[in-house]
């Protein structure tokens, strides 16, 4: 009988000397050389606007998912955390261990819970909102990317509960996907660190293709958008 | 009016209430998917007249594909840099498959690096027993922190996933005493429906909110949290009882099955492109997460994803990006899966390689654009194909995949009026009616040698016989005007009709899904004499 590791290895040597026999006509050349692509990385879009502009693009494109934004100045941002969370009935909110004291501090009309013994998912699933910071965000797809540092949490943090209310400075919004791409490289790379990226709250048009926002993820997101 | 009557005389549309129980019912843990009919029979233009039937389908269709097409075509062209992020697209993927043995051995060797186990899989029995005996682990496992609340039985979440249809994971899975559940809402009404899927993206678009609403009610209780009693048909309150339905099983999973977007070599990391927010739930929640993928999936670099995530979820879902995506490179401690499986998978993708001109399908990312323009798929509908991979890609990739001795991966490649809309919308540029014609040869050549093995002369199939007729007719000068002359004859009995309906055989074999122009009372040949050469001005 043969183990499963000899199978396995089997497997591999019969798939690459597949692959290898079907490739016969392609030169033993570099990658590179041998198909090259005719593409710029990492390059700014959006030429014609400024980062303000920059700014409002992302405003609008995040809107048009139906999520709200709140834009403030770095100060206000802990009464906006608040306010988001008492206009959207929350009672109970979860914070990752590394979020802005500040911020923390001023959650006390809620009761908050950290992710320190880490929660149960039905701990989680019992908690009404959970506030992160964020890592990158692109205006044209109106997209924000999470790199789960200690500031945004694990990922079950940003999923389980309901109501996400996620803080974006205005310097880390980049035009679009490679300049976003760009920034994170180094955390996926050399940290190895998991990517969410979000654009508006959950949604579906699995039904007759009717577009519903909600389903698994929060179904409300709410951006607290800092410029100073 | 139950679904029952709604679809009756439709073959393959399995019972929600009343209908003969399907095979295993009673001791199956998920439910069982109609048998036959829908999935590798019968051919193409069989497939295709029972599915014309079906008025709901054809009204679902009809408005969904207007939709999507009229988005995907606002959100592409408000980038101005479209066609060179396709052309991109294609070149990034043509350089992975042209080099596919190295960009493999080095996504193994990360994927191992970043923590992740690697497993191949020659076809698709082999990836199935890998799985079955992954998952058999990982539920007796005891060394991973299991913070799920509930009884977790022998059972895995699903995000959604191609291969893991082409492969029939669920199904071995379920032969193993493992249940799979389907989370995207699409597949839950599938799955729940004892139905199939038929679109890539959107599998229960032959489907309206009615019938969503039946299934629910009738099914969910089956198999777990039931729908609301008070249920109503609007979509939102449907979406709303999937996710209770699945919230319970998210809370309990040990295990999660999901497949991927793209895999890059250079750094391990794998990419889930998704919307409702399942994925991440089945990507995060379990203890241990099992990634299927094609060989065909990886990407050279973690830059190239820059290209493909402005392409693929304006194609697909004619959004600007999608609300969700996902990557992660191997199991992070404190965050998500301490354990994790990738099944590298070939499954006939070695075949489809060993062909320089059939390769370009390979660059397939699975959006489903192909699938929205096409004026056949619109009318039929997924279910006619036969195929897991239905639509102008799957009419050439099942055939290519699996070759064409099944009389439905014979039909695929006719199943096309070659218009062209699905090359002008592939993200990948991929020369779809350039291979339909392609593989329309191979059809063609393979039936010429069953017919030399079985001695059955080659031109009493139908459809060669006629292009012989044509191609005799047409070589010769003489021949052509006297035919001409014919069809002009034809044409003057006809009167005013614009079109003819079916004609007897041999003609029929034409005339069944075509109509065919009344010929003119005079032919272009016969006019020019008379205007030009016989009355030299």
């Amino acid at each position: 009988m043969t183990t499963a590791s000899t199978r396995n290895d089997q497997a591999r040597a019969e798939i690459m000397a597949r692959i290898r026999s079907s490739l016969s006509d392609v030169p033993d050349t570099p990658p590179e050389q041998d198909t090259p692509v005719a593409w710029t990385y990492h390059a700014a879009t959006r030429p014609d606007l400024d980062h303000a502009g920059v700014i409002d693009l992302f405003v609008e494109r995040v809107e048009d998912y139906r999520a709200t934004v709140v834009r403030c100045r770095t100060a206000e941002v802990p009464d906006r955390i608040a306010a988001a969370l008492r206009e959207h009935g929350a009672r109970s909110v979860v914070v990752p261990a590394g979020l802005d004291g500040g911020w923390v501090a001023a959650l006390g009309e809620f009761e908050v819970r950290r992710d320190e013994p880490r929660l149960s998912r039905a701990q989680l699933n019992e908690t009404d909102a959970v506030v992160t910071a964020s890592a990158v965000s692109a205006a044209e797809s109106g997209t924000i990317v999470l790199d789960h540092r200690q500031d945004q949490g694990r990922r079950a943090l940003s999923l389980v509960p309901d109501l996400h209310v996620c803080v974006v400075r205005s310097d880390q919004v980049v035009t679009d996907v490679p300049e976003a791409v760009a920034r994170l490289a180094p955390s996926v790379r050399d940290e190895h660190l998991p990517l969410t990226w979000i654009s508006g709250g959950s949604a579906t048009s699995d039904i007759e293709l009717s577009r519903v926002e909600g389903v698994h993820g929060p179904r409300t997101l709410v951006v607290v958008l800092t410029q100073d | 009016m139950s679904v029952q009557d709604r679809t009756s005389g439709a073959a393959g549309r399995a019972p929600v209430a009343g209908l003969p129980a399907p095979r295993f019912e009673g001791v199956r843990k998920t439910p069982a998917p109609p048998e036959g009919e829908l999935i590798d029979e019968p051919r193409f233009p069989v497939a295709a007249k029972r599915e014309l039937e079906l008025p709901v389908q054809r009204g679902n269709l009809h408005h969904a594909m207007t939709t999507i097409r009229t988005k995907r075509a606002r959100v592409t062209a408000e980038l101005g840099h479209w066609e060179e992020l396709r052309l991109a697209g294609e070149a990034i993927k043509n350089r992975t498959l042209r080099h596919l043995d190295s960009y493999l051995l080095q996504l193994e060797e990360n994927l191992t690096a970043a923590g992740a186990v690697v497993h191949w899989a020659r076809d698709a029995a082999e990836a199935n027993r890998i799985v079955v005996d992954l998952v058999r682990e990982a539920l007796a496992d005891e060394d991973v922190t299991y913070d799920g609340t509930g009884e977790a039985g022998a059972e895995v979440v699903k995000v959604k996933s191609m291969v893991t249809q082409e492969i029939g994971l669920n199904e071995a899975l379920e032969e193993a005493g493992i249940a799979a559940w389907e989370t995207d809402l699409a597949e839950i009404i599938v799955q729940l429906g004892h139905d199939r899927p038929s679109h890539f993206l959107v599998p229960a678009i032959h489907r309206n909110r009615a019938e969503v609403r039946e299934i629910f009610l009738d099914e969910m209780g089956n198999y777990g949290k039931p729908a609301p009693p008070d249920l109503d048909s609007e979509p939102r309150n449907l979406a709303g009882a999937a996710r209770l339905h699945l919230r319970e099983k998210f809370l309990r999973a040990k295990v999660g099955v999901s497949g991927a977007n793209f895999a890059v070599a250079e750094s391990g990391t794998l990419v889930i492109v998704e919307s409702e927010g399942n994925g991440r739930m089945c990507l995060t929640l379990p203890q241990t997460l099992i990634t299927v993928t094609g060989i065909e999936k990886v990407l050279p670099t973690f830059d190239d994803l820059e290209v493909f995530l402005q392409l693929l979820p304006r194609s697909s879902t004619a959004e600007r990006m999608n609300p969700y995506t996902s990557l992660w490179t191997g199991p992070r401690a404190g965050d998500g899966p301490e354990k994790m499986h990738v099944v590298l998978l070939d499954n006939g993708r070695t075949r489809v390689l060993s062909d320089p001109q059939g390769r370009s399908a390979l660059r397939c990312i699975r959006c489903s654009a192909c699938l929205n323009v096409c004026p056949v798929y619109e009318k039929v509908g997924g279910h006619a194909y036969g195929s897991v991979y239905p639509g102008p890609i799957g009419s050439i990739l099942t055939p290519q995949l699996r070759g064409t001795s099944s009389a439905v991966d014979k039909s695929l490649p006719f199943a096309s009026s070659l218009c062209g809309a699905c090359f002008d919308v592939c993200p990948v540029r991929i020369p779809i009616p350039d291979l339909l014609v392609y593989m329309r040869h191979q059809v063609v050549a393979a039936k010429k040698a069953e017919a030399k093995n079985t001695r059955r002369p080659f031109l009493t199939h139908g459809e060669p016989a006629a292009m012989t007729a044509a191609a005799w007719m047409m070589s010769d000068a003489k021949r052509w005007i006297a035919a001409t002359k014919g069809a002009g004859i034809g044409g003057k009995l006809l009167g005013r009709a614009d079109h003819l309906g079916p004609l007897p055989w041999p003609a029929s074999l034409w005339t069944n899904a075509r109509d065919v122009p009344v010929p003119p009372k005079e032919s272009f040949r016969s006019w020019w004499q008379r205007e030009r050469e016989g009355n030299q001005r």
